[in-house]
């Protein structure tokens, strides 16, 4: 039987301002297993990607536990969760958001430098990655040179680069057309079958029906899951 | 396990400071040319600042006193104590100055006030005033001054005395109305002598005519406001009742490891303290040139810190606005782990590689082209030559102090952005 790499206890999260208290996330409690990809589907607005910024400590909920790879991340100090994200988790972003003055590679090699390796073998490791996702040959192109597509295998190499335990990505094909979408999808569905953890944010029921499970959301809970 | 911590920690750092110089290359490199450019003008322009004008303003007075060194003081200067006459014993002063290793020059200067009364021959109305210059006469061997002060050069119009002729003097600018009208009625100075005119110098009761020979054009004021004859003259014009001098001037050959102050020390040593006032060239200069140097290194050392106020205002503002624009990028970056300490390296280099460059450049203006310049082409002061003064020390703190606060003006508006909330970074809210 496999582990649960996430679990997730009694989450909420509330956003206050002086004159409204918004409750955005209502009392979710959720497993991932080690090796599953779960899509979180919903409207706009139902919270789904709010529950991933706190699975993936880049927010802190207002209540309830996360426990990732079994460290419970409630006490953790923002050092430590600086170093979760480094060492345990992925992120792929719905806009790419790669640095724009960096090269593809160099944007790949960051995490790896700032887990120590040197800039010959951050490189290295880096092109390997760019070939193996296809982009052998843009290696040297920065982000403003490079197509939607592209920018978003770029994101998930520089997201896989350190061999992340879970990767999160928000919305990954929402700014892609339709082919770009597909290798995008395919390209993460490789990656599960070598066994890696995807949490993935989508409105779109055709990238959704790749994944084991699909949680819906709606009005911040958690109202149906669909294991395929 | 303290030892484990340590080493975690630093290996911490050495990420840290690897990624951010990664991050700060990759910046400055993809940033626009022109604004670094100007950024780079900017922090020179501040160092020279700095640097520039307290050093001309201490320039000044340097130059001064450069100047009173090589054609008046030497090294080291003996002068006649307060009540006495003469330097007494100034054979043996002198004989032993001129065997102490080290000591290149000996002048033994003769000295008596008088006065020199020019255009005597046609004064026709004697209800008209004399013209006449109260002045120092003053009487030199020829060849040794000249080989300490090199006085030959300093004679503008005429030319220099010859130790075969006699009956010729030399006048400094001073006593002459043509090159003293600025400094008022201060001087009782000469109308329209030139070399070749005839003047009467009467020191106490003796009275000698001479040959204007030459006018001796200097910024040192106890030169330029005396009167040079050969020793032999001054002897035949004054009285004297013995070979004391009452100035003696030492020079030190430029080779010799030798100080001024060990020749004063050496001279005390061998009991000729109570003969003549032994001064080094520093102590011989006015006190209040002095004051003056410090108050103008006070006044330069602000107005250059006023210059590193706006330089450090214009990082703050440049790094401000970077990382302003850029607060998405580096929330993404905190995002996918690199620590907030990286980032904030990445933008101090980025301050330091402006300030260095910058201070580099202004490094080069200072001594390879403005220090030259000035040594070339002084700045032409009614009581010196100006020259820029910028020692080596004095200019590495002002180097490091402007790294020092740019350092500071970078890392404040980084700090701001880098710790704010990762999400609100990476959403823009």
């Amino acid at each position: 039987m496999k582990e649960n790499i996430i679990k997730i206890k009694n989450l909420t999260k509330t956003y206050k301002t002086k004159e409204i208290e918004t409750r955005v996330l209502k009392d979710i409690t959720l497993n991932v297993n080690q090796g599953e990809f779960v899509a979180i589907m919903g409207k706009s607005g139902a919270g789904k990607s709010t529950l991933m910024y706190q699975i993936g400590l880049l927010d802190h909920p207002t209540s309830g536990e996360i426990i990732l790879n079994g460290l419970n991340t409630e006490n953790m100090t923002t050092e430590e969760r600086t170093e979760m994200r480094l060492s345990e988790l992925g992120y792929v972003f719905q806009d790419y958001a790669l640095i724009p003055e960096l090269t593809a590679v160099e944007n790949v090699m960051i995490p790896l430098l700032m887990k120590g390796l040197s800039i010959l073998d951050a490189e290295k490791v880096s092109e390997d990655i760019l070939n193996r996702i296809g982009l052998e040959n843009r290696t040297e192109n920065k982000p403003s040179a490079l197509s939607g597509g592209e920018q978003q295998r770029v994101s998930i190499a520089r997201a896989i680069a350190h061999n992340p335990k879970i990767l999160f990505a928000d919305e990954p094909t929402a700014n892609l057309d339709t082919a770009s979408g597909q290798s995008v999808i395919e390209l993460f569905q490789e990656l599960h079958k070598a066994g890696q953890t995807i949490i993935m944010v989508t409105h779109e029921e055709e990238y959704a029906k790749y994944c084991n499970r699909i949680v819906y959301l709606e009005d911040g809970k958690i109202v149906r899951e669909v294991i395929q | 396990m303290t030892e484990n911590i340590s080493q975690n920690s630093k290996g911490k750092w050495f990420k840290n400071i690897s990624v951010g110089w990664f991050l700060a290359k990759k910046q400055i490199k993809g940033s626009n040319k022109s604004t670094t450019i100007l950024i780079i003008f900017i922090m020179m322009l501040t160092f020279l600042n700095l640097v520039v004008v307290s050093g001309i303003l201490v320039g000044l007075i340097e130059g001064g006193q450069l100047a009173d060194k090589r054609q008046y003081s030497g090294n080291v200067l003996i002068t006649t104590l307060v009540g006495n006459s003469d330097v007494t014993h100034t054979n043996e002063i002198e004989s032993t100055l001129r065997k102490m290793n080290g000591v290149s020059d000996v002048s033994v200067r003769y000295i008596a006030s008088g006065q020199i009364e020019g255009n005597y021959k046609t004064r026709r109305d004697f209800n008209e005033v004399q013209d006449i210059a109260g002045a120092q006469i003053t009487g030199l061997s020829l060849s040794d001054e000249e080989s300490i002060t090199g006085i030959s050069a300093q004679v503008k119009e005429g030319g220099f005395l010859n130790q075969n002729e006699s009956g010729y003097i030399i006048i400094g600018k001073n006593l002459l109305r043509r090159y003293s009208e600025g400094f008022g009625d201060v001087f009782a100075s000469l109308e329209g002598t030139y070399p070749g005119d005839e003047v009467k110098v009467t020191v106490g009761n003796n009275t000698k005519t001479f040959i204007v020979k030459g006018i001796l054009v200097s910024k040192v004021g106890q030169v330029s406001t005396r009167a040079f004859i050969t020793k032999e003259d001054f002897l035949k014009l004054v009285d004297k009742s013995n070979l004391n001098g009452n100035e003696i001037s030492v020079k030190i050959d430029p080779k010799s490891k030798l100080l001024d102050e060990q020749i004063k020390a050496n001279l005390i040593n061998a009991g000729f303290s109570a003969d003549g006032k032994i001064q080094t060239s520093a102590e011989a200069v006015p006190d209040f040139l002095n004051q003056i140097k410090i108050a103008f290194s006070l006044l330069g050392n602000v107005i250059g810190l006023i210059g590193i106020v706006v330089a450090s205002i214009t990082i703050f503002i440049v790094i401000f606005i970077n990382a302003v624009t850029r607060r998405k990028y580096i929330g993404i970056m905190k995002g996918i782990g690199i620590r907030e300490q990286a980032i904030e390296i990445s933008y101090i280099i980025q301050s330091i590689f402006y300030a260095l460059i910058g201070g580099a450049l202004g490094v080069f203006i200072v001594y390879v082209l403005l220090i030259p310049l000035f040594n070339a082409y002084p700045l032409d002061f009614p009581f010196s030559d100006g020259i820029l003064v910028a020692p080596v020390n004095e200019t590495a703190f002002k180097f490091f102090l402007l790294m020092f606060v740019t350092l500071i003006a970078g890392y404040i508006p980084a700090r701001n952005i880098v710790k704010k909330n990762t999400l609100d970074s990476i959403l823009g809210r």
